[in-house]
């Protein structure tokens, strides 16, 4: 069975972004490992140290490291980890250059001043694509990522009608306050944060096969990039409906970001569980199935802080 | 109203509490008229089942009139006389409509714990703790009986309290029980446990056919039933092997069919063996004390059914899978989807084909309710079936 969608979990699970800088970089990288290595000589003379004794030795081996740090860039499963090494190697360069600056005058001076120049320019570019992928990989470590599912008694085709109308969500997913359908592809989503906060976003369909699959994500701005996708599938010997869904959150750092977490407790899956067990409740029986200890339903929440069986005081 | 309320290990109380209301369209609100102590309610009562709280109401059999129904409840009207079944059943999900009732697949709310002791949930019980769905059960004044379009089924009047509450749960469970033997002419089947469903297992399994009932128990008020009022043989294992006594009575077949109307609290007549898994139960090495299913396993002939209807809530030790495995036996198990039995056998007891009321050996009012726990835990003044009035 196909996993995810591209087009909608892309964006959380982070491909993509934040590795595109330090691929270029490993490109750079490359051009300059096999320019000092090939043509050692005119690379001397172009950053004014062709005369010093040592620039034949010292030349191959920058060169070296830079393919080292293309091969890492280019080819390495984290390229963001990579660009610190390139950082490192710019901290070396620029020592190497600046004795070399201290005892040269004329022209050889101009040149490696702007050798000089040219490498802290690209040491600036390192350190940005360092910190930036070091940064989408954090949020990637925080994203969570379910995938659950449940058999309802009914046709696919009104398992569909019902989720399409998406005001319906809030009927059968806790978290959610509220989902107020702009059109047919934007709708406005509000959810009760901890300590009845209340944070809303606004969200676009970006698939959508009648009886058959329901995609959407978050429009720029969320303050927690969320994304999800959901797959009627008739169940085998009518057994009616297989709903299954996959759903991503991108908390972000800070207050916020634990905030969120602490929502969704420390089974996530647990809370989309419930979810889907409301879902099928309403779809089956009109309603959510109330006991006296859960005159909710069904919540995490509830389930783990009983009230005793007994009738609710009346108010 | 007043209920009778759990307040910790061997210990009720019947307290005031809020009347119950509509909560769900497909509610109705029961006035009881009956209501009555299970053998089950004692495993709750001995603190064997996980997740009761303090407070919570008991009571799964019970009946009365209807004083109040939700807007989607069709079939019912105020004033109606009704017996509830004991498990809640939603009607519209696979399980239901496959009539198993008691797995119904929307009827606990509190599915999510279930579903991490037990792998999937059963169906929510009135009374029976939060694992099964926190409901407040029925031994109380009024009860409110969530999807009453689908449990709760009218009553005639010439049908006495005494007869249709046995509907609620002992006598759709003991002829289920019977029902799964597969009974066919010949059969000899033998019973374990003479209480309620045990004695009604046996006097079903006659109805079923079955040439011959042997009932095991130790105290001979309750074998005397079994004899008088199911036509049964019986065996008292404090004075008896039984598995011999077995042999004996089939000339070695053993019995076609094995009902275990035991359950996790059973006794053994050899003290050592009883202490064993006392023990353990105490410690919670083990939930169960499972005398009656291993000897129902040993005991059955090769190729029969152990048919088990006594409940079990968690592990059982030293399960005798060897012999279950080279003997070919079938088990078959659960509780009782009683809405599937409820007319059918309603039109047995009008028939006149059996009266399910000669188990019920006490009634006294509802705010007796401690006592009659009591007597019936301690099975004194040969106690069978306690039924309180309201």
């Amino acid at each position: 069975m196909e996993k995810t969608v591209p087009t909608v979990l892309d964006e959380l699970e982070g491909k993509g972004r934040g590795t595109g800088l330090p691929r270029l970089l490993g490109v750079v990288s490359l051009a300059l490992g096999a320019g000092g290595l090939l043509a050692p000589r005119a690379v001397a003379r172009l950053t004014g140290v062709d005369d010093s004794p040592h620039a034949a030795g010292v030349i191959p081996a920058v060169a070296a490291r830079e393919l080292g740090h293309a091969a890492g860039l280019i080819a390495g499963r984290r390229p963001g980890g990579w660009a610190w090494t390139r950082v490192a190697g710019d901290a070396a360069d620029l020592t190497l250059l600046g004795r070399a600056l201290a005892d040269r005058r004329g022209e050889r001076r101009r040149r490696v001043a702007v050798t000089t120049a040219v490498v802290a320019g690209i040491a600036a570019v390192d350190l940005i694509a360092a910190v930036r992928a070091g940064r989408a990989r954090r949020a990637r470590e925080r994203l969570i990522l379910m995938e659950v599912g449940v058999t309802v008694n009914r046709p696919a085709s009104e398992a569909y009608r019902f989720w399409r109308d998406l005001e319906n969500l809030p009927r059968f997913m806790a978290h959610l306050e509220s989902v107020r359908a702009d059109d047919l592809r934007r709708s406005h989503w509000t959810a009760r944060g901890p300590a009845g906060r209340l944070v809303g976003w606004d969200a676009e369909i970006v698939e959508d096969r009648p009886d058959e699959l329901i995609a959407w994500r978050s429009l720029p701005g969320a303050r927690v990039p969320n994304a999800g996708r959901v797959r009627f599938v008739p169940a085998p010997g009518n057994r009616g409906t297989e709903v299954r869904v996959e759903l991503g959150y991108a908390p972000p750092a800070g207050r916020l970001g634990r905030a969120v977490a602490k929502l969704f407790g420390e089974e996530p899956e647990q809370q989309i569980r419930d979810d889907l067990r409301r879902f099928k409740q309403v779809l089956e029986t009109g309603e959510v199935v109330r006991s006296d200890a859960s005159p909710q339903g069904i919540t995490l929440h509830q389930q783990l802080k009983q009230r005793p069986a007994q009738p609710l005081p009346t108010r | 109203m007043r209920a009778t309320t759990w307040t910790g290990k061997d210990s009720v109380k019947v307290v005031n509490v809020p009347d119950p209301r509509i909560l769900n369209a497909r509610d109705a609100i029961v006035k009881i008229s009956s209501t009555a102590i299970c053998g089950s309610d004692l495993h709750l009562y001995h603190g064997y089942i996980p997740a009761m709280r303090k407070g919570d109401i008991l009571g799964h059999e019970f009946m009365g009139e209807v004083v109040e129904v939700g807007p989607e409840v069709d079939n019912l009207a105020v004033g109606d006389r009704v017996v509830v079944p004991f498990p809640i059943a939603c009607g519209n999900c696979a399980s239901c409509q496959q009539g198993r009732y008691s797995v119904c697949e929307n009827s606990n709310p509190n599915a999510g714990i279930a579903e991490k002791i037990m792998g999937h949930s059963p169906a929510g019980i009135f009374g029976y703790s939060h694992l099964l769905g926190g409901y407040a059960g029925g031994q109380a004044e009024y009860a409110r009986v969530p999807f009453a379009d689908v449990g709760p089924i009218k009553v005639p009047d010439e049908v006495p309290d005494d007869q249709a509450l046995m509907l609620a749960d002992v006598f759709p469970t003991a002829y289920m029980g019977a029902e799964m033997c597969d009974i066919t002419p010949g059969d000899v089947v033998a019973v374990w446990g003479a209480g309620p469903v045990g004695l009604l297992a046996a006097a079903s399994a006659r109805l079923l056919g079955a040439e011959r009932v042997i009932v095991i128990d130790r105290y001979p008020y309750r074998l005397r039933l079994a004899a008088e009022r199911a036509g049964a043989e019986t065996i008292n294992y404090e004075q008896l092997d039984v598995l011999d006594e077995l042999n004996r009575l089939t000339a070695g077949r053993g019995p076609d069919a094995c009902i275990d109307a035991v359950g996790l609290e059973g006794h053994h007549g050899n003290a050592a063996m009883y202490a064993y898994d006392r023990v353990k139960q105490a410690g919670r090495v083990e939930t169960e004390r499972p005398f009656a299913l291993r000897e129902a396993i040993l005991a059955c002939r090769s190729g029969g059914v152990v048919s088990v209807i006594g409940a079990y809530g968690g592990v059982v030790d030293k399960f005798p899978m060897g012999a279950f495995m080279n003997r070919s036996l079938i088990m078959r198990t659960g509780q009782c989807h009683v809405q599937r039995y409820t007319r059918p056998l309603l039109e047995r007891i009008v028939k006149g084909e059996i009266d399910p009321s000669f188990v019920v050996s006490h009634r006294m009012p509802l705010k007796d309710a401690a006592k009659g726990y009591k007597l019936f835990q301690k099975k004194q003044d040969d106690c069978t079936k306690v039924v309180l009035k309201v």
